[in-house]
């Protein structure tokens, strides 16, 4: 390159005024802009704390008991799930008596473990199966089966034989997974504040039947109809133990249900929740439908051959108005 | 057609076809998921899985004889599995298209020239393979997994991708996969990915180890690219796109030939090159110039590297106790001889309790499958044989149910172990801060359960109170320090002081800061000591019952270091961890 060319370009590179004030005025817009990002994300105090409340508007849980049903009761006898099951809602005035044309019900069902009906560690899927084709009888537009399982819960519902049932009599599988689950809090209540309910199964539905089998619970003495909405909460729920009968009062208060179901055709005797052998299992022969979860529990102990007086979570349910625990007041309907 | 489009549909073809294999290997029922899909057909073509577990085991493992017809086609037609199947040289392909898009025929001829360094390759087989066969001290160790690119792709997608993928879609199991380690996994698969930019094809031309197999199998090829006749301008067309980089214009490597057929195609207008039986008119270099000094060396440093790595004790008194295998596992000298590593165990899980295991049980186990109990919904499902039946190398057996359970004909082996658990009772709410729970005895799913209970009633703090009143029900105590509701659990009650089975304890229905509401009227007089006494029951386990599922440690609300933690003690396939006496005895 000639040393003439060289100074040319030197000439052209050199800075004039003109280009001067315009890379300050770019300069001074840039410090604007950082000045004011900083004014704006400036935060003096810090974060607070407290952990974080949730923000969405608090969801409620209606009362989802039907309109002039009363506190009943039917106790049915017999090994015939289905038979029994419907004698039993007969001798409470039929399921029209609970489910209108059009209603969205849900099916609470325990479906806690990966284990096969035979077990009765879960509820029996012929239950659900004469359940949701009742519900649909009765003129429900929608019917929905969920549970919270503790175990994989895809396993858990194949398993069990619940999500056959279910997909067969026409009724919507609800497998929980972790976008269905609201915080909820529930009034005067010590532990169920600000914990995720498995909601979205809820949204929607205006009846909710709980259907559990009669179990054996080493913490809780027993495992029923009010233990299963267990099967509501998610999160780290087993904290809960701790206080297993507050918990299980709180949560017949937290659901006013349409109706429960107990099943005790087969008892779990021992080794429950999980049984795992046929020899855990007696031959109960018993179906109770209540409108009484509190009664329905009370029974369901006498076919454990447990007192009252060993489960405090009944006597706790009791005195929170949830239901009665002296079940012979309700005067069951014995059905054979 | 031309036969570059040809192949162009094959690897698209072929890459999809993997890549849907990787979704069905999701259990469940539905017609996308585990449903008799052919899921390992990409590992049982791999021709390294078979010559690396011949060597380690002397055996072909169910559908490895697959790989008998990438042997047979590679001998015929050269290295045609590299250029036109494996999923990963598909993407590496792409990608180094990607890095040549705008550049200068100059940049392209320098990117695809034949460099030393894909003599790499060769030692990195040599390593493996005689890593695998050569059985000093102890046993082999096949680790070929680690870079046999079928392997490699098929854990990237199982653990790093689709999990991905799923945490921002709709999760196709139960819930978002999570696994620890996968950020090496990933970054691995991506680092092979960028280097393409550097060098187009550089993990096929420069590290593969199944590459160098093919490389070594296409010596006595039928047919083979090459130059066809004499008149040959020199352009260097046929050299500017070749994804082999083996010089095709020149003295062309014929193992290093992907038969991208690139420089057959329209590159070289005249047609001097083809493909065909007679040789290259430039002349062939047949078999990569390692040199007899450079094996020996090789072959000397490689048969260092398993004792080097078992220096650690691993498999004798410094056996790791978190190596907990997924049931049916073989001993684990004889796992290392089979496992490769490519995570379909561990993505066919259906609680994702299977995870690969980082390098703190040992090098060599690194990315073979563990069990975490605190990942995933649950621990190892009781009624599921997933994993062993997926496991196409064996080093997971496919157990029946009746095996693992230990019924019927297999009821005097008993069920299969893989691990015990161990309370932690200096964690444990019971047993540390008298507080109830036994959350992991309720979910113990054998029967009878493996986690028994001892029940016991344990004066709590400051529970050692005097009776100032008592009427019907109700006791008043000295001093105001209660707090009200707190012994209103049922789980709390009073007992005089000087114990013993003639006075009962009887249950508490409420207090206040000075007196309590019994179940009953007690016999209590003023003036008298009683004890305040949680009802107990304490979790532990019987050994000779425990499988080490984990579903306990899963469930043990002490969320952060388990107050019931399962290790491999105890477990059946290495019968040297036994930990009680009659397990010692066959």
């Amino acid at each position: 390159m000639h040393h003439s060319d060289e100074t040319a370009i030197d000439t052209l590179r050199q800075l004039n005024r003109r280009k001067f004030m315009l890379r300050l005025a770019k300069a001074g817009g840039a410090i604007v802009a950082a000045g004011g990002l900083a004014y704006l994300f400036h935060d003096p105090k810090g974060p607070d704390a407290r952990p974080p409340q949730s923000k969405s508007a608090p969801i409620e849980l209606p009362d989802y008991s039907a309109a002039q049903a009363g506190k009943k009761m039917a106790v049915a006898r017999g090994a015939d799930r289905a038979q029994t099951l419907n004698s039993a809602l007969k001798a409470l005035g039929g399921i029209e008596a609970f489910i209108k044309k059009g209603d969205c019900v849900l099916l609470k069902v325990n479906a806690a473990f990966a284990s096969p009906p035979i077990l009765s560690a879960t509820t029996h899927p012929e239950v659900v199966r004469e359940m949701v084709k009742l519900c649909f009888q009765a003129g429900a537009s929608e019917v929905r089966v969920t549970d919270n399982s503790i175990n994989d819960p895809d396993s858990c519902f194949r398993l069990s034989g619940i999500a056959e049932a279910t997909e067969q009599s026409g009724g919507t599988l609800f497998l929980p997974n972790q976008r269905y689950f609201k915080p909820f809090t529930l009034e005067n209540a010590a532990l169920i504040r600000q914990w995720p309910l498995l909601y979205t199964p809820l949204h929607g539905v205006n009846k909710l039947i709980g259907i559990a089998p009669v179990k054996d619970h080493h913490r809780a003495g027993a495992s029923m109809t009010m233990k299963n909405w267990y099967g509501l909460l998610g999160g780290r729920r087993n904290i809960f133990h701790q206080d297993i009968n507050t918990i299980i009062a709180e949560l017949a208060m937290m659901v006013k249900p349409t109706l429960v179901i107990l099943d005790g055709t087969t008892a779990m005797m021992t080794n429950g929740p999980t049984g795992g052998a046929t020899s855990d299992l007696k031959q109960t022969n018993t179906m109770i439908v209540s409108t009484d979860q509190v009664a329905a529990d009370a029974f369901g102990a006498t076919l454990l051959g447990r007192q009252i007086s060993d489960l405090p979570y009944i006597g706790k349910a009791a005195s929170a108005g949830c239901g009665v625990s002296d079940y012979q007041s309700l005067k069951p309907i014995e059905v054979s | 057609m031309r036969i570059v489009i040809v192949r162009r549909i094959a690897q698209v073809f072929f890459l999809l076809l993997f890549l849907w294999f990787c979704v069905a290997s999701t259990f469940g029922a539905k017609w996308w998921q585990l449903r008799g899909w052919p899921v390992n057909w990409f590992l049982e073509l791999d021709p390294l899985v078979t010559v690396g577990t011949i060597l380690s085991t002397h055996t072909i493992y169910r559908g490895l004889l697959w790989s008998l017809v990438t042997v047979v086609l590679t001998i015929i037609f050269g290295r045609f599995f590299c250029g036109w199947v494996c999923p990963f040289g598909t993407l590496h392909q792409f990608f180094g298209y990607l890095g040549m898009r705008g550049r200068r025929m100059k940049e392209r001829r320098a990117a695809h020239q034949y460099r030393k360094a894909q003599l790499i390759k060769y030692y990195v087989l040599i390593l493996f393979l005689v890593m695998a066969a050569l059985p000093i001290g102890s046993s082999v160790s096949l680790q070929t997994g680690l870079l046999d690119p079928i392997p490699l792709i098929q854990r990237s997608v199982n653990l790093a991708l689709l999990p991905i993928v799923e945490s921002v879609s709709r999760p196709l199991s139960a819930a978002p996969r999570q696994y620890e380690g996968t950020l090496i996994i990933g970054g691995i698969f991506l680092t092979a990915l960028l280097l393409n930019f550097v060098i187009p094809r550089f993990y096929c031309r420069i590290i593969c180890p199944l590459g160098a197999l093919f490389g070594l199998l296409s010596r006595y090829s039928v047919w083979r690219i090459g130059r066809v006749n004499m008149e040959c301008t020199h352009c260097e067309l046929c050299e500017t796109a070749c994804e082999g980089a083996c010089e095709p214009g020149d003295k062309i490597h014929i193992s290093e030939c992907l038969l991208c057929f690139n420089c057959v195609d329209n590159r070289c207008h005249k047609k001097y090159i083809g493909y065909r039986a007679e040789e290259s008119i430039s002349g062939e270099n047949t078999a990569p110039d390692l040199g007899r000094r450079g094996v020996l060396v090789a072959l000397a440093a490689s048969a260092m590297a398993v004792p080097m790595i078992r220096l650690n004790g691993g498999l004798a008194s410094n056996w790791h106790h978190k190596l907990v295998r997924p049931p049916g596992s073989l001993t684990e000298s004889e796992f290392l001889e089979r496992c490769i590593k490519c995570g379909q165990c561990i993505r066919i899980c259906p609680t994702n309790v299977i995870v690969p295991a980082s390098i703190e049980g040992g090098f060599e186990q690194l990315w073979t499958p563990v069990l975490n109990f605190r990942i995933g919904t649950s621990g190892c499902q009781l009624n599921c044989t997933a994993c062993g039946h997926i496991c196409p190398v064996a080093a997971i057996r496919p157990i029946t149910l009746k095996q693992k359970l230990g019924l019927d004909e297999f009821a005097e082996a008993g069920p299969i172990r893989i691990g015990a658990a161990f309370v932690d009772r200096g964690r444990c709410l019971p047993w540390a801060m008298d507080t109830p729970c036994i959350v992991c005895q309720e979910n113990c799913p054998v029967t009878p359960k493996a986690i028994y209970l001892k029940e016991f009633y344990n004066t709590v703090r400051f529970g050692a109170l005097k009776v100032t009143k008592v009427t019907g029900n109700d006791v008043e105590v000295f001093g105001e320090y209660l707090t009200p509701g707190r012994y209103a659990t049922g789980d709390y009650f009073l007992a005089r002081a000087d114990g013993g089975a003639a006075h009962p304890c009887i249950r508490i229905v409420s207090n206040t800061g000075t007196g309590f509401t019994l179940t009953e009227a007690p016999q209590f007089k003023p003036g008298e000591h009683i004890d305040l006494q949680v009802k107990l029951q304490a979790p532990c386990v019987d050994i000779t019952r425990c499988i080490g599922c984990g579903v306990c440690e899963h469930e043990c609300p002490v969320s952060g270091l388990r107050a019931i933690r399962v290790s491999a003690e105890n477990e059946t396939r290495n019968t040297k961890n036994s930990l009680t006496l009659e397990r010692n005895r066959v």
